[in-house]
């Protein structure tokens, strides 16, 4: 009796055993076939997919490029280049765009595009009630006028040196007006890849647009998945669930995938300027003494190695490194412990003071935090650490300016007008950086706009405004054979289009 | 009897009001504006200033929480703010991940938990007790993410067998979705096993002292049999409340496990949704748990009575 039913059941056990094997040959050999899908792993899950109503990084990185398109693009390098526009013309004043639009394309649920559309997209963004989370871009236009399907005229309140760029941006991505109020949870859009679902808590899939007015794309399927915690983004890679991983949340274990020929390791920049950001009215930071002091103190490749395992780019100023306007400031203010302490002394602080430096979540402040405080104690400037969260840093720090010094990497490309408001937390004000500003805002020459930014990043790094530590690097992995992935993100993206896989 | 179930549901009633006013006013006090929160810090102070009023969050906190009550009666939660979708629709689809993981973690539990906890009391202080034991005491210690990422290390890491979570819905494909929840639900279930195989031991051996068990003896029962008989329902009683606290925390309390295989549940709903300042979509969230777990307690203290004939008398 007992025998006959162990029998059974070691039969049954065999079977299922058999099945499973069976059911896992069945995948590997799909998987093995597919070269035409990607599976790209993201660590935050974006609230949703409208990227011209949130500023959450995690939209763009999933639409921008791939669902919707803007009148011009940003490429991997950050370069200018028309999409929906295929060409414009500026005039004498630097006040007026008129732009050609794109010919025979068509959203993803049919409806055709023309100017109405881009009509609509602006006057929706430029609206009182408009949540666009980068209202600055539209706040300078004057009116938007269609002039016949295929054309649009964009008039400007004054010139504007990067407009063509901002335009370029997610937030400024091109919506249809049957669509736009659902593209929060049904994105529609002009891109090579459209929408299909989103498993909510786990991915978002998009498909190759069968309509699609532009170059040929390889891939015939994408999927986002989310995963938040580092460990399992590395056994997810090693196990083969996914194809990549574009920002690769744990630095610090890329000598894995270094030495996998399976993988390659891609480090590259971003637009985030990572910095020991400063309450410039409180005191004793109003004191450009004191301020220059803590510049001399701070070793950045000391920060750089041990909060982000030595992958970063010293910065002297707030400006990205990549950038064709950048120049090196990092030597304005050396490290120099004996300089640092004979100007603490000079602004009254021979002893050195005690501070507080609040620090939001990302592994760039927490560990950053601590090696600051350690570098800072050096010259007598005892630091108390206050761990906060971000929607705590964004009451506490940002709106209410209640903190000595925090540590962020601000990821907007070519922010640098930030420190014309005096009203920004770090409460900046200073009339010759603000016309100066106003200045490089209406200037539309290249060579001009170039001497005005280098002229500013000089500016900010003499004042030292903040501690200017390091430009955020890019690090991604994926597969060996995944050619035309973002490097760089100079925007917030992953262009789908040009990727494929090769042999 | 039936007294005492009316007023258990009453009990019920009022903690879930009461738990409803706390949650709403707790939420209320958290540092953070929710509109700035989502359109960023280099946004507008008029896109925030736009968003706040189309949030109602410039209304009074007494006339947001009876909107909200009164909402709640009629099972309608409200619309997340971040992801512009019912918050019931968003719940609904975590429960089909959550309450799945929650039942097979806690069969598992069971199925391995009382039969060591019997064999370690059938056997007291004899070798293969301690050895239990211990055992058991290993399995508390070990922190469940942990044993799970052990897990994908072994089985999808080196072997290639199972997902390292990669959770599908039921719907688009019933095995592969099964596949991935095989993991974490090991992981979920082996410190409850270790706990309830503990707690049914020493019911069980507390037990076998007691009058009851000596007056089975004296009718001719051997020791096993008196314990198999009359000892294993009453030590079931402990048990049966610590299944429905562990049903409870394995429906929500899970964030860390759900992180590890990436799984779309309950527990990372709610945390991402705290950490986004998406309020209506915590209060909704939190409140629904609650109702479940009151509800199982409610279930827990019923069955307390039908199957304790001491209880039930005093009811």
């Amino acid at each position: 009796m007992f025998s006959l039913v162990f029998g059974k059941f070691f039969l049954l056990f065999r079977n299922l055993i058999l099945s499973i094997s069976v059911i896992f040959l069945l995948f590997t050999a799909s998987a093995l076939a597919q070269q035409s899908e990607i599976k790209l792993g993201m660590v935050l899950e974006p609230p949703h997919l409208d990227p011209t109503a949130g500023a959450a990084a995690a939209i763009d990185e999933i639409t921008y490029l791939n669902i919707f398109e803007g009148l011009t693009k940003i490429d991997a390098n950050g370069a200018v280049l028309p999409s929906l526009a295929t060409s414009w013309e500026i005039s004498d004043d630097n006040l007026t765009y008129i732009f050609k639009l794109k010919e025979g394309v068509k959203f993803h649920d049919g409806s055709k595009f023309d100017a109405e559309d881009v009509v609509f997209t602006f006057e929706r963004a430029m609206a009182e009630d408009s949540v666009n989370a980068q209202k600055g871009i539209f706040s300078i236009i004057e009116e938007v006028r269609a002039i016949d399907d295929m054309s649009v005229a964009i008039t400007l309140k004054n010139p504007s040196g990067d407009f063509l760029f901002n335009i370029g941006r997610g937030d400024a991505v091109i919506v249809a007006k049957e669509s736009a109020d659902n593209n929060k949870v049904n994105p529609i859009g002009t891109g090579p890849f459209k929408f299909v679902r989103w498993d909510r808590g786990s991915r978002v899939i998009l498909e190759a647009y069968e309509n699609y007015k532009g170059d040929a794309v390889s891939l015939k399927r994408a999927e986002f998945v989310f995963i938040s915690d580092p460990n399992t983004a590395i056994s997810a890679m090693l196990a083969g669930d996914l194809d990549g991983f574009p920002m690769f949340p744990a630095p610090e274990s890329l000598e894995i995938f270094a030495n996998d020929d399976r993988f390659k390791v891609v480090v590259g920049t971003t637009e985030g300027e990572t910095i020991l950001a400063t309450n410039n009215k409180r005191a004793p930071f109003n004191d450009i003494r004191v301020r220059q002091a803590i510049a001399h103190a701070i070793d950045r490749k000391a920060i750089i190695d041990g909060a982000m395992f030595g992958y970063g780019t010293p910065i002297g100023s707030h400006f990205a490194p990549h950038h064709p306007y950048y120049v090196d400031k990092v030597d304005i203010y050396p490290f120099d412990l004996e300089k640092a302490r004979q100007l603490l002394a000079e602004a009254g602080y021979p002893n050195g003071f005690k501070a507080t430096i609040k620090l939001p979540p990302p592994s760039y402040a927490r560990r950053g935090g601590q090696i600051i405080a350690s570098q800072l104690r050096e010259i007598g400037i005892e630091l108390e650490l206050i761990n906060v969260e971000w929607a705590q840093w964004l009451d506490e720090v940002f709106s209410k300016k209640d903190y000595d010094l925090t540590i962020v990497s601000h990821v907007e490309p070519f922010d640098i007008g930030i420190y014309a408001n005096p009203d920004y937390y770090f409460q900046f004000d200073n009339e010759d950086f603000q016309a100066l500003m106003q200045q490089l805002n209406r200037t539309t020459n290249d060579d001009a706009r170039r001497a005005l930014a280098i002229y500013a990043q000089d500016f900010l790094a003499r004042h030292a405004v903040n501690g200017y530590l390091f430009q955020l690097a890019k690090t991604g992995v994926w597969r060996a054979n995944i050619e035309g992935m973002w490097a760089n993100a100079p925007v917030e993206g992953n262009d789908l289009s040009t990727i494929r896989f090769v042999d | 009897m039936f007294g005492s179930i009316l007023r258990r549901i009453l009990i019920f009633a009022i903690t879930i009001f009461v738990a409803s006013l706390v949650i709403f006013l707790l939420l209320d006090i958290l540092p953070g504006d929710p509109a700035r929160f989502i359109l960023g810090i280099n946004a507008d102070i008029e896109a925030v200033a736009a968003l706040r009023e189309q949030m109602g969050l410039n209304l009074p906190i007494w006339e947001r929480f009876w909107h909200w009550f009164f909402g709640l009666l009629r099972a309608d939660l409200g619309i997340s703010v971040t992801q512009n979708v019912p918050v019931a629709e968003l719940i609904g689809e975590r429960l089909f991940v959550s309450l799945p993981l929650a039942f097979f973690a806690l069969i598992l539990a069971i199925i391995i938990g009382i039969p060591i906890g019997i064999i370690a009391a059938q056997n007291r202080a004899k070798f293969i007790d301690s050895f239990l034991m211990i055992l058991a005491q290993i399995g508390i210690a070990i922190p469940n993410f942990w044993f799970g990422m052990l897990l994908v290390l072994l089985f999808s890491v080196k072997l290639s067998l199972l997902p390292t979570g990669d959770f599908i819905s039921w719907n688009e494909d019933f095995a592969a979705a099964l596949r991935s929840l095989i993991l974490p639900s090991i992981a979920l279930a082996l410190p409850q096993a270790a706990i309830l195989a503990r707690i049914m031991r020493t019911s069980l051996v507390d037990i076998s002292n007691a009058d009851f068990i000596r007056t089975a003896r004296a009718k001719g029962l051997t020791k096993k049999q008196a314990i198999w008989r009359h000892g294993v329902r009453n030590a079931i009683l402990p048990i049966m409340t610590i299944l429905g606290l562990q049903f409870a925390f394995l429906i929500a309390g899970t964030v860390i496990v759900e992180n590890v295989f990436y799984l779309p549940g309950l527990g990372k709903l709610i945390f991402i949704a705290i950490s986004e300042r998406d309020l209506i979509l915590v209060r909704g969230a939190i409140i629904i748990l609650i109702l479940i777990v009151s509800f199982i307690m409610m279930l827990v203290d019923i069955a307390y009575q039908l199957i304790d004939p001491r209880l039930r008398l005093r009811g």
